[in-house]
């Protein structure tokens, strides 16, 4: 379902992000990207949602070669995928319940839809009762859970997660964990990367440990191993 | 595609409230600008009127011989009505020259008792030209100058003796309309790149929110729709604005004005086209708003 080939990301000559990264991921997995900052895993979601483009190699998402969409073709892209990023990244503007709603509206669904929608996964998330607050009225937990709910509603077929719950407490970062584990049995690939030692440890899943843009282990049901 | 039309509208009026202190931010410029627009079409109205009434009070006057017969006096004053840069010709006899001398200087006893004695009309019948261009008189003068067969009768052209006057006249309007023209382009300009900048402001302070809509998966349009309808209401309100702000300080400059040039009525001219007005005020205001928000939100499109 998503392949990296040979992959390299080269930004100046004293600065190397990924040295000839190749994995693959099947569909409905739950992957976990381990590593200390600076390892790779950001540069890796950044290629695999064509924020950025490999200096070297090739990156698949189902049909899709990443490396070679138009940039004005980049947004219906997305729209396969949902994204939840350490900082939440919530529309200041718009209450939790249109954040939710604009990953609909940006993949032109009806009104109607939209409407049976949003409340059923809010609900999921728990967060019925806050559907009209704005991002500010809101801990970062529930920031996050809103932030789940926008990458979730539109049924994408993955949902990468960029140290989701870096900004969060031990209680908020576990219900955080557990949804994503909640939606990956559901049947969407997850991809989480991270460098909290607990949750990759408690997961149990497979694991690409990451060190320096080269990946250092890939175990099916891997553990955190510092190097 | 109506959809998405009418999501963005509704974005649009939604960012346009929501945004609350950069929104009232970039009306707040855009009604600065918006009333140097309709300042400097004021002027330039006033301007123009101005040099109107100048140029309305330049004449030449064409003296005939005491000894024309009236046959040729009344073919010389068509001859030189159906000159293309004659505007109007007054045919003035020796007889009606006098009682305009007369109704001119009744309340001078000493003249008036100067002509009371005379036995004879001491003035001369002349013809008195308006050009459809100021630049036009030195033309009319040589015509009636070089034609033989006008020129035979006539005394004297008061062109001659009045030309410095009329070709200073002539540069100064000719100067004043260049100098307003510029002052109006630079002034436009200014204001213009004023509004830019700050919708340019404006739309820096969301780039994060422009890169959230594209992550989710947000089209250009989708993203920069919203903005643009944001800036046409903002150019909207403005333009109205503006033109309220306009009402009060027209009535209070009208009767300065009017003392200077009182063939010109300000706010005569301002009620008199005030739809028109109110409606450069809306489409300038609303093109500022709309092309400085699409444009400036192009850099943020590209990730």
């Amino acid at each position: 379902m998503i392949a990296f080939q040979n992959v390299s990301k080269i930004y100046s000559t004293t600065s190397t992000a990924l040295e000839d990264v190749s994995f693959e991921i099947a569909p409905g997995e739950f992957l976990s990207l381990a590593g200390r900052s600076g390892a790779g895993k950001s540069t890796i979601i950044k290629l695999l949602i064509g924020e950025e483009r490999p200096t070297h190699g090739r990156v698949f998402f189902g049909q899709y070669e990443v490396n070679k969409i138009k940039t004005r073709d980049l947004p219906e892209f997305r729209r396969h995928i949902g994204i939840v990023f350490q900082d939440f990244r919530l529309l200041v503007t718009k209450t939790a319940a249109e954040n939710v709603a604009f990953a609909l509206e940006v993949a032109g669904r009806p009104d109607e839809e939209i409407d049976d929608l949003v409340p059923q996964v809010l609900d999921l998330v728990g967060l019925a009762d806050k559907a009209n607050h704005f991002p500010h009225q809101l801990s970062g937990g529930e920031q996050q859970r809103v932030a789940i709910a926008r990458a979730m509603v539109h049924k994408p077929e993955v949902i990468i997660a960029d140290e989701p719950t870096g900004n969060l407490d031990p209680f908020h970062t576990w219900e955080i964990v557990n949804l994503l584990l909640k939606i990956n049995e559901l049947g969407t690939t997850v991809i989480l990367a991270t460098h909290d030692k607990e949750i990759i440890n408690t997961l149990s899943r497979r694991v690409i440990t990451m060190d320096r843009g080269r990946i250092v282990r890939d175990e099916a049901r891997g553990s955190y191993i510092l190097l | 595609m109506p959809t998405v039309f009418s999501r963005i509208i509704r974005f649009g009026f939604q960012n346009f409230w929501r945004y609350g202190f950069s929104s009232l931010a970039t009306i707040a410029v855009l009604v600065i600008a918006l009333s140097l627009f309709l300042t400097l079409i004021l002027f330039r109205v006033t301007a123009n009127q101005t040099i109107a009434s100048i140029e309305d009070k330049i004449d030449i006057s064409v003296y005939f011989k005491s000894a024309t017969p009236d046959g040729d006096m009344a073919t010389i004053t068509e001859a030189v009505r159906t000159l293309p840069e004659v505007e109007s010709v007054d045919f003035i006899s020796k007889d009606r020259a006098l009682e305009i001398f007369r109704d001119r200087h009744q309340n001078d006893p000493t003249i008036t008792q100067a002509i009371n004695e005379l036995t004879t009309n001491p003035l001369l019948a002349h013809l008195n030209i308006k050009a459809t261009d100021p630049d036009e008189y030195a033309a009319i003068a040589e015509y009636v100058n070089s034609n033989e067969n006008i020129s035979q009768y006539v005394e004297s052209i008061s062109y001659f003796d009045n030309k410095l006057v009329i070709e200073r006249l002539n540069s100064i309007t000719s100067s004043v309309n260049r100098g307003v023209l510029v002052l109006t382009i630079v002034l436009t300009i200014v204001g213009a790149l004023v509004v830019f900048n700050t919708i340019w402001l404006a739309i820096f302070a969301n780039r994060e929110e422009i890169m959230i809509m594209r992550l989710v998966g947000a089209s250009n349009a989708l993203v920069r729709g919203p903005y643009v309808v944001h800036g046409i209401l903002a150019g909207i309100v403005a333009a109205a604005a503006s033109f309220i702000i306009a009402i009060p300080v027209v009535h209070i400059i009208h009767p300065y004005l009017n003392s200077l040039i009182p063939t010109f009525s300000l706010t005569g001219y301002f009620y008199r086209n005030a739809i028109f007005l109110l409606a450069y005020q809306m489409l300038f205001g609303v093109a500022l708003g709309s092309v400085a928000s699409f444009l400036a939100i192009r850099k943020y499109l590209k990730y």
